[in-house]
């Protein structure tokens, strides 16, 4: 010990020369770069300008324009959370967004750039901006909810129903979507799910969830218990239904691609009625199987409804199924006749989507009349 | 005209990355497109010069025995001092080209703040105390280096983008078919021994 007082009593003054030194040296760099951050970062308040003069909005220079407009209540869809992976939130950027960043490259059409579209999450507002969205994204707005009621569907897809606080109701149109709010240890994420509940149902939202492993948003929603609060904001979506009820309609879909279809199954027939449609469902066993009852009823009242599921796994020993067998886009080709105006709605993944969509081209629906959502 | 010389060797016959080796992670990283690599280097360049100028007022200024600011030896606190000064540095060539360039900013990505860490920076300042060059020789050495090293890594994206279109068999594919060339290179460059030297 002694020996150890004695090292520092004689090096006293060069302990204290180092120490003031080292930290006179690191405290000056701090300075100037805390200067040069006041100086270069700071780009003081600038204006967003949505479509012409429509909306002006003053927000602090430097963020992200996703979240500028996000703290001004103007959500544009953005399922990655900003990281620039999704894609998701195209926006046109008339003047002053800066060069287009080899972060967005990826996600833009040639045909896009030229027409100045951007990823509102790459973009960082430097100066006054001028930008159009579409008008629907203005009216897409942040719901509060609490969890009214969860169901197991199958093994792995659980139905949740939401009933809104604020605002207290919803108006979307059939096969729109909503992004959740589900928390992370990066900070809250959003995840797209499509509304299962019908539109005419304004208090509430249904959705239709896989828990996919390892999934954020999946299991979040899935550990919701009723009257959990949780958070959402939509509606997004172009899917848009032909207002003619003698357009027939045809809904293609696998596993939780069923949650737009029943939305517009249910909107449709409590509209029109006598109105033609159409729901293939593909499983793989019966395992998969459900609202098979709930679609047979509706079925049964409206006889122009037709329902047909197929499995596309062999029937294990033992089990019993009286529907159809095989992918489903057989069942579409076995069971549609060619020459009717129909419109198409396809949920489900992307072989299946290719698939489908190739036999309703051969039935002669025209490719802008077919709307799908790959996942 | 001795900084003349430094500044012709630093970047020919004493060419830090062919000559000493400094520098190979960004190398080997960012030689991918001319583009990014003449970024890159422009990059190296302005921190080399500036960081040896800064670094040469500190150590002379107060680190070494009888300086006119501290009259204690401090000269083992250069290492640590060297890299606060350029990892400072370099959050400030950041901010700059952010505010500037956002294009190259991105462009270089994780690349800019590895500029901290590229030995080059660092072995140019120590190089300047070893060979005890004056302030004009040090500024020059970084300046000269920093050439030296934007030189051989644009010359490497050249070719390496060149090499896009032969067929590299498959063993040497990758990192090795560059360390190969980058052998090469700095055989080249010793054909420039005869011009100027230094140590």
């Amino acid at each position: 010990m002694d020996s150890i007082a004695a090292f520092f009593t004689e090096n006293s003054a060069a302990i204290r020369d180092s120490i003031i030194t080292f930290g006179g040296i690191l405290v000056g760099l701090s300075i100037v770069l805390i200067v040069a951050e006041k100086l270069l970062i700071n780009y003081g308040i600038c204006e967003i300008d949505i479509n012409a003069q429509e909306k002006v909005l003053e927000v602090d220079g430097g963020q992200t324009l996703l979240s500028a407009l996000y703290e001004n209540k103007v959500f544009i869809p953005a399922a990655c959370g900003g990281q620039g992976s999704c894609g998701h939130c195209k926006i046109t950027v008339l003047e002053g967004g800066g060069p287009v960043l080899p972060t967005e490259t990826p996600h833009l059409g040639r045909k896009e750039v030229r027409a100045g579209v951007r990823l509102a999450c790459q973009v960082k507002v430097r100066e006054n901006i001028l930008i159009r969205v579409p008008e629907e994204l203005l009216n897409v707005k942040l719901f509060t909810s609490t969890v009214a009621g969860t169901r197991s569907l199958t093994y792995d897809i659980k139905e949740i129903s939401f009933s809104l606080i604020e605002p207290a109701e919803i108006s979307h149109r059939p096969g729109q979507y909503v992004q959740i709010q589900a928390p992370s240890s990066d900070g809250p994420v959003f995840r797209a799910y499509s509304i299962s509940s019908p539109t005419y149902e304004k208090n509430s939202v249904e959705l239709n969830v896989r828990l996919v492993p390892n999934g954020i948003g999946s299991t979040y929603l899935h550990n919701l218990e009723e009257g959990d609060e949780a958070i959402f904001t939509g509606p997004y979506g172009e899917f848009r239904l032909n207002e003619d009820p003698s357009v027939e309609i045809i809904c293609v879909g696998g596993g939780c691609g069923m949650a737009p279809m029943k939305n517009i199954i249910y909107s449709i027939y409590d509209q029109w009625p006598d109105r033609s449609c159409w729901l293939f469902f593909g499983c793989r066993t019966t395992k998969d199987v459900f609202y098979l009852d709930e679609l047979n009823q509706l079925s049964r009242k409206h006889p122009n409804f037709h329902v047909v599921y197929a499995l596309s796994d062999p029937l294990p020993p033992g089990e019993t199924w009286d529907g159809e067998t095989g992918f489903i886009h057989l069942s579409a080709d076995k069971y549609l006749e060619e020459g009717v105006r129909r419109q198409a709605f396809l949920c489900g993944p992307p072989p299946m989507i290719e698939a489908a969509t190739r036999v309703l081209k051969e039935k002669g629906i025209a490719p802008d009349d077919i709307f799908y959502d790959k996942f | 005209m001795t900084t003349l010389i430094i500044i012709v060797a630093a970047i020919f016959t004493n060419n830090i990355l062919l000559a000493s080796f400094l520098g190979m992670c960004s190398f080997l990283a960012c030689s991918a497109k001319i583009e990014t690599a003449l970024g890159l280097g422009a990059a190296v360049i302005f921190v080399m010069t500036c960081t040896t100028a800064i670094n040469y007022g500190i150590y002379y200024g107060v680190l070494v025995e009888n300086a006119p600011l501290l009259k204690t030896d401090l000269t083992y606190l250069q290492f640590i001092i060297f890299i606060a000064v350029i990892a400072a540095f370099v959050q400030f060539v950041e901010m700059f080209v952010e505010r500037f360039s956002p294009a190259l900013y991105h462009a270089l990505g994780i690349f800019l703040p590895l500029i901290t860490v590229n030995c080059a920076i660092l072995g140019a300042s120590l190089f300047m105390i070893i060979r005890r060059y004056s302030l004009a020789q040090s500024v020059g050495f970084g300046f000269g280096g920093g050439v030296g090293w934007a030189l051989a890594i644009t010359l490497m994206a050249g070719l390496r983008q060149k090499m896009g279109y032969s067929h590299i068999p498959k063993p040497f594919q990758g990192v090795a078919i560059i360390m190969i060339i980058t052998g090469v290179m700095a055989m080249a460059f010793m054909g420039f021994a005869g011009m100027v030297s230094i140590q």
